[in-house]
């Protein structure tokens, strides 16, 4: 495959997620500007990834084992201790409950990961079986699948989620599918035109050549053959679900309070801008770096794939 | 070209309408139950025939199929039934609503168009070494920050920190600029990374090295050769922008407390008020189809090179 080649299969440019336009990006750089680059052996030492990888980690780590970064309580407040600006006890300071707002950063790591993680791995399974029915079988089908794809994606992604929240009700559970179920469509539609171009391919023809079945084929060559492309592609949707969970979570139908969600706890710090400017600052910088440094990843293992 | 209009146009009324079906299966025909969540409150003090009639008029013990000709029916001639939360035609509160919206996304579009234009050009001019990867690097950064966030911390550092934008009781101009701003920024992202790759692939082509051999200079090139060449691309993704732009809408207005279709939405969310939330969810497909149709119309026009190939257009 040329590097040009390459490019064009990455390119998303009608998927509803301005992030899928960026991923676009790079492989046009490689492309027009620096072909020459592209071919060292070294892997050169990127700071920036390194540095990406370090923040998941910790943000992971958040998750899983939350104790052991803090010993306060991320729910019962500290009598006398309201509204404390940072200070060493508090190094991001402290609610109007009296709660320690670092505490409740990393416990609530928890939430807004699984959530999007629920989420992306809902639009991946859903949305890797339509493309895979739509771009195997064909015919009507894939026509049928096709448009039902384009209308999903005539619908603003928050006023479709929006939609799914008013069917469901709210919740952490709910605002996950919601979510999930707006990057249903993107997905059917990059597995779809994978599946389209893997099946045309020499060895997919051999493979039914000597005798495999259509399952067959599709399990062992189509199905594994097409994945590639949509792993970077999945990682990119973990950074927009998170977004898009944390906006949810700041409208309130995500999780309810207390539940220490970092987009429920840039709305509750809302209502003190003008005094403790540390309670809407620090939860959005987490965000965003955590947002940053999965979109990094992603470009990352996009470009490892070429 | 006439064939091409009327299959395109016939299209576009195909997606409308499976919107439409969408959006009706979603809210409408799943179980649930506004009317008698809002009406069994015990604080308007309804007997059960009185519920029963104001069902009756709502129709919504009918069977989902005559509802669902009877809807159909009603949005084709612009009526989108009536609000539970407020009891007005909800045609009525969108006519309200949708002025501010309008001038809100539009400014916000334009600004959003300037600073991507800004970031492209800065990025191309020369003598930006290191400052250009850091320029490159903004719109990654600007898709990564929470829209509703961006917001609260505008209004705390030009509001209270620096006192230079009043947001209580804001003159009817001065209270637009943060919210232009916050939908502005993250709209302006992919606008830049396409003018951004666009520019680089096109001083790639020839007729670059030709205008650079006549002794143009780079400003010259970028504005007089690359500058359309860049540009028209970013007409393709106007149907997504729409989205954004709408999604935007939603959140900024509920952060800054503005009337218009997002605070709308956002009511009508909270209050479960399924005919409210249908007809903006089938407007704005509407919109969004109806912007793809005139991009793919328009672009033949604006790029010649397109019209001996008008069955490629997609």
């Amino acid at each position: 495959m040329t590097i040009l080649e390459a490019g064009e299969r990455h390119r998303n440019i009608d998927s509803p997620n301005p992030l899928d336009w960026i991923s676009a990006a790079p492989a046009a750089e490689v492309a027009t500007r620096a072909p020459a680059k592209a071919r060292s052996y070294t892997l050169p030492i990127q700071p920036g990834l390194i540095f990406a990888y370090f923040i998941l980690a910790i943000a992971l780590l958040w998750a899983v084992a939350p104790g052991l970064f803090t010993s306060y309580d991320p729910v019962q407040g500290l009598p006398g201790q309201q509204l404390k600006a940072p200070s060493a006890l508090h190094f991001l300071g402290t609610d109007a409950l009296g709660r320690d707002l670092y505490t409740r950063l990393v416990y609530g790591a928890v939430h807004s990961l699984t959530g999007a993680l629920a989420a992306v791995v809902i639009g991946l399974f859903a949305g890797t079986a339509l493309g895979v029915i739509a771009g195997s079988i064909g015919g009507w089908v894939d026509e049928i699948i096709m448009r039902v794809v384009d209308v999903l994606l005539s619908i603003p992604a928050l006023l479709l989620s929006l939609s799914i929240i008013i069917l469901l009700g709210f919740g952490t559970v709910n605002a996950a599918i919601a979510v999930g179920f707006t990057s249903i469509a993107s997905f059917a539609r990059l597995v779809r035109s994978e599946v389209v171009s893997v099946r045309r391919s020499e060895y997919v023809e051999a493979a039914f050549g000597s005798g495999g079945t259509f399952f067959k084929v599709l399990w062992r060559h189509v199905l594994p053959n097409s994945l590639t492309s949509v792993i970077a592609f999945t990682a990119l949707q973990v950074g927009s679900a998170i977004l898009q969970l944390s906006t949810l979570g700041f409208l309130g139908y995500g999780a309810p309070p207390p539940t220490p969600e970092w987009g429920l706890l840039i709305a509750e710090g809302r209502n003190y801008i003008a005094t403790a400017w540390w309670l809407t600052a620090a939860p959005g910088i987490v965000a965003v770096l955590v947002v940053l440094s999965v979109n990094r990843v992603s470009q990352a293992i996009g470009k490892a794939q070429r | 070209m006439a064939r091409y209009i009327v299959s395109r146009v016939g299209q576009a009324l195909l997606v409308l309408w499976a919107a439409f079906t969408i959006s009706f299966v979603l809210l409408q025909a799943m179980p649930g139950d506004a009317v008698l969540i809002k009406f069994q409150n015990p604080e308007y003090g309804l007997s059960a025939e009185q519920i029963a009639d104001i069902r009756a008029a709502y129709d919504a013990d009918g069977s989902v199929l005559p509802q669902y000709v009877h809807t159909i029916g009603n949005f084709v001639t612009g009526d989108f039934g009536y609000s539970l939360q407020a009891g007005v035609a909800v045609s009525a509160q969108l006519a309200a609503n949708l002025p501010s919206t309008i001038r809100l996304a539009g400014l916000a579009f334009a600004a959003a168009a300037v600073l991507a234009v800004i970031i492209a050009v800065l990025s191309n001019l020369s003598g930006f070494g290191r400052l250009r990867s850091f320029i490159q690097s903004l719109p990654s950064l600007f898709v990564s920050i929470p829209t509703f966030w961006l917001g609260i911390m505008l209004i705390q550092i030009f509001s209270f920190r620096f006192r230079l934008v009043p947001v209580i009781n804001p003159g009817e101009w001065e209270g637009l600029i943060l919210p232009v701003l916050t939908i502005a920024v993250p709209i302006s992202a992919p606008m830049a990374q396409i003018l951004l790759r666009n520019i680089d692939e096109v001083l790639t082509r020839p007729f670059v090295s030709v205008a650079r051999a006549k002794g143009a200079s780079h400003a010259f090139v970028l504005w007089q050769h690359v500058a359309k060449n860049a540009f028209l691309p970013v007409l393709t993704v106007a149907g997504v922008l729409f989205g954004e732009l709408l999604a935007g809408a939603v959140i900024t207005e509920t952060v800054f407390g503005l009337n218009g279709i997002g605070s709308l939405t956002e009511q009508a969310v909270n209050f479960q008020d399924v005919a409210v939330l249908q007809a903006i969810v089938v407007i704005s497909a509407a919109a969004f189809v109806a912007i793809n149709l005139a991009v793919d119309l328009l672009y033949p026009v604006l790029d010649p090179r397109l019209k001996t190939k008008l069955g490629a257009v997609s």
